[in-house]
């Protein structure tokens, strides 16, 4: 078969945000008429690389040619003229308009004549890539699924030849998904390019004839999807080269915390969590690896209070709980690293020393109601002191922190305790390192293993395998909301896990 | 062109964008009065001598402001937490209403300004609970329930003066009687018309700057109105700051109407204020919700209302002007507060 046109070459691609390299040297080809999936953990790189595509970050070094054509960077219109259409996870929809304004809207005026003409050229496409939505139908009134089709009617009015799905199928349910695939299928047949940014693999095997595998920001492997299979792609998306701190084996303690059989309900496509045991004993680290959005929340949300179980139950130090919110977790001595630093974990416009406080302003920092901002002051000085956090001074507003700096304070404000009780007893550690430049990451890493090694119970979820089995004395493997046995470790490779995170390891251990 | 946000402004920018709207103002002041056939320097100059210009407008201009401050210092707080009273007109009248039942004979002695005050706030505190509990428990928006409360409370005092609080011998006007001599406010000087209840604002003020940046429930309004899922997170009770805030607010509203009545008016009727609730949200706006500046924004615009009535009897220029000015104000300035966040970019 001879090889289709090149339409889209972007060539070495780099572009750094301070110490961290968000892109290296990323280059990609995509052929006419086929899909090529962009796979990579969140902060690979994956959004970067496509923000440079678009203009909208002027990349260091590298050049992007669009139908053998060079773009000129740092034009967000340029793309977009040459013929690049791109549908991102959150739609720009207006809702009280009907579909046709929404694809006419901001390429003609709504007024002008020829709305007999666009009309007729929607309902041509629509009817070619088999994106069935009705022209005059308010999109407020839309499923998701169909949204996403006007989204990407609204790419082909523009006349895009290439288009590009930002995780596409996140808001979908499987039936809106197997719908979008017939869709693509469609549409490449007819000429049209994909790049299908994901990080589930069965889409990526199911859909993409190639598979261009980011890690981070560097291209890990290029590879047919014909040639490969789940457990590969899974292995190469976590990758193995990186040194990082690999916590010895130690023995556990008491189980300090049980997760009993506790189920959630779905949210949306998001699955709820499955009759899910789990224990967290003293002084061992349980790693709890998967692609995100497979329950981890959910967990994650329970053990720190934000949520409870709808059945199941929760005990800690062997008695039931009953009371649950995050001020009582704090107090019960679990410390919490949100996986959100920004929105969850602190307040961009409060100082330094008021996002130390924050979760111990009234057991620590206050007598009577009134608040004692010396010793607050003093507190944050000795967290920015203690564990390195790069800063002018405990007056910063912490917007103006780079992540591994924020990242630090949150560290240090957990490892304090939460309570009078002086160290936190159990750690939650939600993506602690996330996003963060190698550096960063390996003090986090560090850390944790030293507060299991004084006797802490540190739960780790996290996506990055290479993390969770250099930490982790246990790993379990969560899908689909489902809780795999746990493995201790050195007794499980990477691929086997990825069999588990891909979720079939699952219907075997149920069907044996 | 897009807006782009400006990650550390600069001093100049801070400062200098405020002046520039304030200067902006005077100069639509000035076509203002073009407009209406008066000498613009001339009208500039005789709002200020109307608010500023003896020791009588001075003392008109605080009393005016007197009101506004707690009006302004019920919104500042609401507004911290992101909780969006426009009610305070409604609490206001609560609080007036209180003052006259208990100020017309039902209570005696040296107890009855105290009393007084402290129930008008109870109540102006009692009437946002309801919009506060739907806003959390139900997630009703507050604004509609809080405004609509204006309009049902203005229909509520024109029922109490029409009939069960009407004046008997009120020559059949819609008003309340008089109070009683001790459930007045005194004044700070004798012989000249300003009330304790200006005294007791500014006090009522730095209490509020005093319980924002000294304790934890200030600490906890902040936290919530910057950001709830964080604050939640961090294991605070959002609800029951949400609930603590509104308390506070409502009380401080109603305690507007009780100083007017107690203080200055000394009965009740339909016109004790003319929108003093939503004049306290420019009041707010203007002093980015401090509580210190709520007392320099109120003299402010206090000044600019009193200025422009003196100012319309000399130089026959509509007192609407003092409207237009305080709204041309409030644009400006919250136009200059984006643009110390914010540049606008090309492209």
């Amino acid at each position: 078969m001879p090889e289709a046109e090149i339409v889209l070459r972007l060539d070495r691609i780099s572009k750094r945000f301070g110490a961290l390299k968000a892109n290296d040297a990323v280059s990609l080809t995509l052929r006419r008429g086929e899909v090529v999936a962009l796979l990579g953990e969140n902060g690979a790189g994956k959004t970067t690389l496509m923000n440079v595509l678009f203009g909208h970050y002027l990349a260091d070094a590298g050049t992007i040619e669009v139908f053998g054509q060079p773009l000129a960077p740092g034009n967000p219109r340029a793309a977009l003229a040459a013929g690049v259409g791109m549908v991102h996870q959150h739609f720009a929809l207006a809702g009280n308009l009907t579909v046709l304004e929404n694809i006419r809207l901001g390429t003609e005026r709504l007024w002008a004549r020829g709305v007999g003409a666009a009309r007729e050229k929607v309902e041509r496409l629509s009817r070619d890539f088999g994106l069935s939505v009705h022209p005059d139908a308010r999109v407020g009134r839309l499923s998701v699924g169909e949204r996403q089709r006007v989204e990407i009617l609204k790419a082909l009015y523009r006349d895009a030849r290439i288009l590009i799905l930002d995780e596409p199928t996140a808001v979908l349910t499987p039936q809106e998904a197997e719908a979008l695939f017939a869709t693509l299928r469609r549409a490449t047949g007819l000429g049209l390019s994909v790049i299908f940014i994901s990080h589930k693999l069965h889409e990526v095997m199911a859909i993409a004839d190639r598979c261009v595998v980011l890690r981070h920001g560097r291209v890990v492997g290029a590879v047919d999807t014909h040639a490969t299979d789940r457990g590969a792609l899974a292995a190469l998306m976590v990758g193995g080269e990186l040194s990082l701190p690999r916590a010895e084996a130690r023995a556990a303690g008491a189980v300090l915390m049980r997760v009993d059989g506790v189920s959630t309900p779905d949210r949306g496509a998001v699955p709820g969590l499955k009759a899910v045991t789990l224990d967290l004993r003293a002084g061992q680290i349980t790693g709890l690896a998967g692609v995100s959005g497979n329950g981890q929340a959910a967990l994650a949300e329970i053990i720190g209070g934000l949520a409870r179980p709808a059945s199941g139950r929760l005990t800690l130090r062997d008695r039931p709980v009953r009371d649950w919110s995050p001020g009582i977790a704090l107090a019960q001595g679990i410390a919490r690293i949100p996986e959100d630093r920004h929105h969850q974990g602190t307040i961009g416009d409060f100082d330094l020393t008021e996002n130390a406080v924050l979760e111990t302003y009234r057991s620590r920092f206050s007598r009577r109601g009134w608040m004692n901002w010396r010793a607050a002051r003093r507190f944050a000085e000795a967290i920015i002191k203690g564990y390195d956090v790069r800063c002018p001074g405990p007056e910063t507003r912490i917007r103006l922190l780079s992540g591994g700096n924020m990242q630090k304070l949150i560290l240090g404000r957990a490892l304090a305790g939460g309570s009078i009780r002086e160290a936190p007893e159990i750690i939650l550690a939600n993506q602690p390192v996330r996003g963060l430049d190698v550096g960063a990451i390996a003090y986090v890493q560090s850390q944790l293993i030293a507060a299991r090694d004084r006797g802490t119970a540190v739960l780790l979820i996290s996506e990055d395998l290479d993390e969770i089995m250099g930490l982790s004395d246990i790993i379990h493997v969560m899908s689909q909301g489902r809780l795999s046995p746990g493995f201790a470790r050195g007794t499980m490779t990477a691929p086997e896990l990825g069999l588990w995170m891909a979720g079939q390891k699952f219907e075997s251990a149920h069907a044996a | 062109m897009r807006l782009e946000p400006v990650a550390n402004p600069s001093t100049a920018r801070r400062l200098g964008l405020p002046a520039l709207a304030i200067a902006a103002t005077m100069v639509v002041a000035m076509g203002l009065a073009l407009l209406a056939g008066a000498s613009p320097l001339a009208t500039l100059g005789q709002i200020a001598v109307g608010a500023l210009g003896s020791k009588l407008a001075i003392l008109e201009t605080l009393n005016r402001a007197t009101p506004l401050i707690f009006t302004g210092l019920a919104v500042a707080v609401a507004f911290r937490a992101k909780l969006w009273n426009i009610g305070a007109e409604a609490q206001l009248y609560a609080g007036a209403i209180v003052t006259v039942l208990l100020g017309t004979g039902a209570l005696g002695g040296p107890l009855v300004l105290p009393v007084s005050a402290l129930v008008a706030m109870l109540a102006g505190a009692a009437l946002l609970l309801g919009p506060v509990l739907l806003k959390t428990r139900l997630g009703v928006d507050e604004v509609v329930t809080t405004l609509l409360l204006n309009f049902i409370m203005l229909l509520f005092v024109s029922y109490l003066l029409e009939g069960p609080m009407k004046d008997p011998m009120g020559m059949g006007w819609p008003k309340s009687q008089a109070l009683i001599p001790e459930a007045r406010l005194p004044r700070i000087v004798d012989g000249l018309r300003l009330h304790w209840g200006f005294a007791l604002a500014i006090l009522a003020a730095i209490g509020v700057w005093v319980i924002q940046t000294r304790t934890a429930l200030g600490f906890e309004i902040r936290a919530v109105g910057q950001s709830p899922e964080a604050a939640r997170f961090a294991g605070m009770p959002v609800n029951a700051v949400l609930v603590k805030t509104a308390l506070l607010s409502g009380g401080l509203a109603a305690l507007a109407g009780w100083s007017e009545v107690a203080g200055l008016k000394g009965l009740l009727s339909q016109d004790l204020s003319p929108g003093f609730g939503y004049t306290g949200i420019i009041v707010a706006m203007l002093a980015l919700l401090h509580p210190l500046g709520v007392v320099v924004t109120a003299v402010f615009v206090a000044g600019i209302f009193v200025g422009s009535d003196a100012m319309s009897r000399a130089a026959g220029v509509p007192t609407y002007i003092a409207d237009m000015l305080t709204a041309v104000a409030l644009l400006c300035m919250v136009l200059a507060i984006l643009l110390t966040k914010v540049r606008v970019v090309r492209g």
